[in-house]
């Protein structure tokens, strides 16, 4: 039977578990068995208990490092590699392209090495992006932290002691982590404002509740894979401009540009500088060297005017209870792709352009870089060029409204010969049509009035009702009962049968059905 | 104040409460009054009509009030047998062949009316000759209504070649033959009239498919109120031409209503022809990828940690008998704290209001029913959306897709939640033959089976 080992993760400040009793339980259910290391999930607050509960097996550090597919949340020491099986399967965050070296090691060992921070961005792969996860709690976190580091509350307070006003935070950059925080910061009733240089995020920055910063000199086209490409030079200015001017009216400034690792500066030092005493910066490019020049990876600073800077770099790993639950999610959903007959066996399709993306080592060769995988993140700027142009849009709908305006012409004169034929028919006809005409016309706007203020829920009802009420023609059948012609009272025995089954079926089923209406009590 | 006096008397009374009744109608809180109204306005018009029928009988007033009593008993029991036993399910069907009823009526009392008035003047002859011409266009009509309803036949609109020409050459007969039937004033015009209009009603309604049927389906009830009203005509009866007038204007509203949430034009609906083989390939057939499939466990943990909950009916739900789990998950979602609402698109269903009464049925209460522009706006700060039996309503196609087949259409935005969970049965596509890139989005899961088991394995697992 495949085994899949969970170690406890071996850099003592990382709070993170690759597996939680929950996701464990998924990984069974896929067919596998699955190896706990004692104590795991400590410093997460998984006890070894709930993990042999849900059916993991605990065993020592070794065990778990040599099972046939080992999952972890950062890449392995070296020596641990080399306690890896040859021929396992190691499923952990690797940054192939920055740590070659490592790459090389896993090759020698033949081991296939599956990068979790290496997932295409493509939209199916989401549910196994560890990437997405880690910046989604990074995000909330970096508010939190914020909320501690700033002297005052969150959301505008009107009590007896007077009023205070929300706090006023400025959030860069509308990736993953940058909603996140757009959401958190928003639910704690601050007034949250937010700038990211693509234009088309602005309406995913409203839908969570903030207002988007417009800067159309500052801002460019979607790139094609989805991240934030490099600015021009008149763009950089334009960008700057607006960081200055929003960071010295803010209280708050998380900032999240963070493009394939390395971190641009947003915040000058200059910005910081112009800050209120008080106010906060989160910076959560700290891992690549900050977007902030105030920043120190790593450690939270108090500047020369009382602005904190905080540079934690373990945002997720601040929350490793859920961030430990998203992962281990994550790494499922890369074991159900992998697992297609849920039967325990482990199988690579290298077709997948998902599976390929993640896929640095296989087989004793290296197959990083994948081939460049066609994305979908941006499929709305990629069907413009195509289209038509703007002008021809224009003109399009100039002749759009030219032939609607012909046709409404001609309507019109139609309606008018229509009502003069009308009018002099109705001439022509004898007085008691006439009468009844006004009746019959009346009638029809009394009608259209009264029903246009029926709701909705209750057409159905006013069907049954006017299904009843149409019975009426029941009148005139009765009145021919009476007829010496016995074909007249024949026809009209069996009309008034049928109309009668109308008047008395319409009414009852629509009461029955008025009836179940009822009100949340 | 003779007899005729009294009861033209009494026919105002009742018109005018025929109007309260539907106004009555037009709130919850007040529709079973209107409902009420509508009865006590029909049994004064029909008590009336019975003393007038009597009085000037032309045979034994005993041999008439029999027959009228007979009559009376025979309505009486079906009807009755029929609202009593007809299940919520059922109701465009039920409301469908009614409709037929007032057709087949409104022929046979035009040709009453034909016999009894012989040498009749123009005017008389024209009214005699439209009223048939209206009943039994409705008549047929709602009988194939009826049997696509009860899927008796198949709902598939049935595309003849030329089908259009082949209406408008029914209608070109019919003129010609009044051309006839007023110089003549021979019966022979007009029994080729029905038969001819007869045939335009089959063809008409079977001609468009089961998902406009809500639009059918009112349209019929506008014209079995026109039918009432050219009776009304025929017979100088004031009472029928408001009646049929206030049915006609509800039906044709509520068509027209059916119609702009479909964001077509009533004359397209009416061609028919729409849902057919020739639409599937039109377009759509671009949209694919990757949908995710969760369990009923799953969703049951969605709905435990959401804070609210709006739950997207369409005809699956019907069809699958799910309101009544579907309520109970509500009740036990509430109980919990949890915001549940309902969002009904006009359309959902086969009648105009039927996901409401199937609700209500269940004992939903009506105001966490809520229309589709009431809902629309607070659908991005849901926490999970249940799609349940909804397809083309629910298809972000329509605003996204200008190529769309239904583009145009108001839908409910259902994406914008922050989960949704589709229940359906397998991939294929609604009844607009439209792929729906909504079971491709991310924050889309698919629950696949039978609607009513599912939500029953939900409510246990909560």
């Amino acid at each position: 039977m495949t085994t899949i080992g969970i170690p406890r993760e071996a850099a003592a400040g990382q709070r993170l578990v690759a597996g939680t009793p929950a996701t464990v339980g998924r990984l069974r259910a896929l067919g596998y068995d699955v190896l706990v290391e004692r104590g795991a999930g400590e410093r997460a607050s998984y006890a070894d208990d709930a993990y042999a509960e849900s059916g993991a097996r605990l065993v020592e550090a070794d065990d778990a490092w040599g099972a046939d597919v080992v999952t972890c949340v950062d890449a392995p020491p070296d020596d641990r590699v080399a306690s890896l099986r040859d021929g396992a399967v190691l499923v952990t965050m690797l940054a192939p392209a920055a740590r070659p070296e490592r790459v090389e090691a896993l090759r020698a060992r033949s081991v296939t090495a599956l990068a979790l921070d290496a997932v295409p961005r493509i939209s199916r792969a989401q549910s196994l992006d560890v990437l997405s996860t880690l910046s989604n709690v990074a995000g909330y976190r970096a508010v939190v932290e914020a909320a501690q580091a700033y002297g005052g509350m969150f959301g505008g307070q009107v009590t007896a002691a007077g009023k205070t006003a929300p706090a006023k935070v400025f959030v860069i950059g509308a990736g993953v982590a940058g909603l996140a925080a757009i959401g958190a910061a928003d639910s704690l009733g601050a007034e949250v404002r937010a700038f990211d240089v693509r234009p088309e995020v602005a309406e995913q920055i409203e839908s969570m509740g903030a207002q988007f910063v417009r800067a159309p000199a500052a801002q460019q086209q979607v790139s094609a894979d989805g991240y934030a490409s490099a600015l021009s030079d008149d763009q950089e200015r334009a960008t700057a401009e607006v960081y200055a001017r929003e960071s010295a009216a803010a209280d708050v400034v998380i900032t999240t540009a963070l493009v394939r690792g390395t971190a641009p500066t947003t915040i000058t030092a200059e910005m910081v500088a112009a800050m209120r005493p008080g106010s906060v910066v989160v910076d959560l490019a700290a891992s690549g060297g900050g977007n902030c020049e105030a920043t120190v990876p790593g450690e939270t600073v108090v500047t020369a005017n009382g602005v904190t800077v905080v540079g934690w770099t373990d945002l997720a790993g601040r929350l490793p209870r859920h961030t430990s639950q998203l992962f281990g999610t994550n790494v499922v959903h890369l074991l159900e792709l992998l697992t297609p007959a849920k039967d325990g066996v482990l199988v690579l399709d290298l077709e997948d352009p998902v599976q390929r993306g993640m896929t640095v080592t296989h087989a004793g060769s290296t197959l990083w870089p994948p081939p460049a995988v066609a994305v979908s993140a941006a499929p709305a700027a990629a069907a413009a060029p195509a289209g038509p142009s703007a002008d021809e849009l224009a003109e399009r709908r100039r002749a759009e409204e030219a032939r609607a305006a012909s046709r409404r012409k001609v309507r019109d004169a139609l309606l008018v010969v229509a009502a003069v034929a009308l009018t002099l028919a109705v001439a022509a006809a004898p007085g008691a049509f006439v009468g009844h005409l006004t009746v019959f016309v009346l009638a029809v706007f009394v009608g259209y009035y009264v029903i246009s203020n029926v709701t909705h829920a209750l057409h159905t009802p006013l069907m049954a009702q006017t299904n009843a009420i149409s019975g009426i023609i029941l009148v005139g059948a009765l009145l021919q009962i009476g007829s010496d012609d016995w074909l007249v009272t024949l026809l009209a025995c069996v009309a008034a049968t049928l109309a009668s089954i109308n008047v008395f079926g319409g009414f009852l089923v629509a009461n029955r059905m008025i009836r179940m209406f009822r009100r949340d009590a | 104040m003779t007899l005729t006096g009294f009861a033209q008397a009494v026919y105002v009374l009742a018109a005018v409460l025929f109007v309260l009744s539907l106004a009555g109608l037009s709130r919850q809180e007040s529709a079973r009054r209107g409902n009420l109204l509508g009865m006590v306005g029909m049994a004064l018009a029909l008590a009336a009509t019975v003393a007038l029928a009597l009085d000037t009988s032309q045979r034994p007033a005993a041999v008439t009030g029999a027959l009228i009593a007979v009559v009376l008993l025979i309505g009486l029991a079906v009807g009755v047998w029929r609202a009593r036993s007809v299940e919520m399910t059922q109701m465009p069907e039920l409301i469908a062949i009614l409709h037929s009823f007032v057709g087949a009526a409104a022929v046979l009392v035009g040709y009453g009316s034909y016999l009894t008035e012989p040498g009749a003047d123009t005017v008389h002859l024209v009214e005699v000759f439209l009223g048939v011409l209206i009943g039994a266009v409705t008549f047929t009509g709602s009988v194939v209504a009826y049997l696509k309803l009860s899927a008796r036949i198949s709902s598939a609109p049935l595309t003849l070649p030329a089908r259009n020409l082949l209406n408008l050459a029914m209608l070109v007969v019919s003129a010609l033959l009044m051309v006839w039937f007023l110089a003549s004033a021979s019966v022979v015009p007009l029994l080729l009239m029905t038969l001819v209009a007869l045939a335009l009603g089959w063809h008409l309604v079977a001609s468009i498919g089961g998902g406009d049927m809500p639009v059918v389906v009112s349209m019929l009830n506008s014209y079995s109120g026109w039918a009432a009203a050219a009776a009304g005509f025929m017979l100088g009866n004031d009472l029928l031409i408001v009646t049929g007038a206030l049915v006609g204007a509800s039906g044709a509203i509520l068509s027209y209503l059916m119609c702009r949430a479909m964001n077509r034009s009533f004359v397209s609906v009416i061609l028919g022809g729409f849902g057919a083989a020739e639409g599937t390939a039109a377009s759509g057939g671009d949209v694919t990828g990757e949908h995710r499939e969760v369990s009923a466990e799953d969703v049951a943990a969605m709905l435990r940690d959401a804070r609210s909950v709006v739950i997207t009916p369409g005809y699956g739900m019907a069809v699958a008998k799910a309101q009544y789990p579907v309520a109970q998950l509500v009740a036990r979602l509430r109980e919990g704290g949890t915001q549940v609402r309902f969002g009904v698109h006009p359309v959902a269903g086969r009648l105009p209001g039927h996901m409401n009464v199937l609700l209500a049925e269940a004992k939903v209460p009506y105001d966490i029913v809520l229309e589709m522009d009431e809902i629309n706006d607070d659908l991005a700060s849901t926490d999970v959306v249940l799609v349940i039996g909804a397809n083309d309503t629910v298809n972000p196609a329509a605003l996204e897709d200008p190529g769309s087949p239904i583009a145009g259409m108001p839908v409910l935005r259902v994406w914008e939640a922050r989960q949704v969970v589709v229940f359906k049965r397998s991939m294929a596509t609604g009844y607009a033959g439209v792929q729906n890139p909504l079971f491709f989005r991310e924050n889309t899961a698919m629950l696949f089976g039978d609607a009513r088991e599912q939500t029953e394995r939900i409510v246990a697992a909560l």
